[in-house]
């Protein structure tokens, strides 16, 4: 299990749980997920805004569905950050709350928090905004499963 | 074949009368990129993601995201609603619970939505989606939408 411990350092742990964001999550990378930060306990995930998104033509309003792979992606690797490993998880559950309209045209930001974890199920949340976290688009309560590696 | 693109709401009417759904799927970009149409088989309508690499969360296994499931749930949710009752907007979402009960595997995977209730301004909905076996299913949901300005 060494090898998949995380480092301490921020930029460390960054760099390794960064292949989340590559081929080795296919459906993050397709929708330009990008991991922009990673401590003790929590991970920021941000997706920029693009035409495929767009749930609403009329609007240009991102699709629920988008926003659902950004919270599961931001919340996955925040369990990771707390368990200190690049751990093999799934996810169990995800609520969601749209509290605003999202604005056409700016990157969606999610920071999770993983703030329990017991020996197989961690407990996360996640408030997504565009630049300013006090006006969340949405928030979200998950919880995620350890599974044998 | 193309038609120049209709204000939603006609295209909304048009295809509930003509059946051709994917003239509504491929209107809106996201359902259009995961692959999600909506279908009649055996006289129900039900709504397919077809299979893509780009599907993945976990190339090892490999297992479909949980975004995945998520975006075929929510938009089978928005399907019911648009072609099954006179609201003439896309819903909203105002919240959705997802349980992901199994592995969704790399191939077609299938979602059923029901609306639970109906009212003037919200409904509940909830959606079952499955792969092999309609019994075993993979993921489902519940949701609220708004169907109307306030």
């Amino acid at each position: 299990m060494s090898d998949f411990s995380l480092p301490a350092d921020p930029a460390g742990r960054r760099e390794k749980l960064a292949v989340l964001f590559t081929e080795a999550v296919p459906h993050n990378h397709a929708l330009g997920l990008r991991l922009e930060a990673v401590g003790a306990t929590d991970a920021t995930v941000v997706m920029p805004y693009a035409d495929v998104l767009v749930g609403n033509p009329e609007t240009g309003v991102v699709a629920g569905g988008a926003v659902t792979t950004l919270i599961d992606a931001a919340s996955g690797t925040a369990v990771m950050a707390a368990l200190d490993a690049f751990a093999a998880i799934v996810t169990l559950d995800l609520r969601i709350d749209y509290l605003r309209p999202a604005r056409p045209g700016l990157p969606l930001t999610a920071q999770a928090e993983c703030y329990k974890v017991t020996r197989l199920v961690a407990f996360v949340r996640a408030l997504v905004h565009q630049g300013d976290p006090a006006m969340p688009v949405a928030s979200s309560q998950g919880t995620f499963m350890r599974v044998e590696d | 074949m193309s038609t120049p693109s209709l204000p939603l709401a006609d295209l909304v009417r048009l295809v509930r009368q003509s059946r051709e759904y994917h003239r509504l799927t491929d209107a809106i970009p996201y359902t259009r990129f995961m692959g999600i149409g909506v279908e009649n088989l055996a006289g129900e309508m039900l709504c397919r993601m077809r299979y893509a690499p780009h599907l993945i969360g976990n190339s090892l296994l490999p297992a479909l995201h949980g975004g995945s499931l998520g975006a075929l749930l929510e938009s089978s949710a928005i399907f019911e609603l648009l072609l099954r009752t006179d609201t003439e907007r896309v819903p909203k979402v105002i919240s959705t619970t997802v349980d992901f009960l199994r592995s969704g595997k790399a191939q077609d995977t299938f979602a059923k939505a029901f609306i639970t209730r109906q009212g003037r301004r919200v409904a509940n909905v909830r959606v079952e989606a499955w792969q092999d076996d309609r019994t075993r299913p993979i993921a489902s949901s519940h949701a609220l939408f708004l169907l109307s300005e306030p």
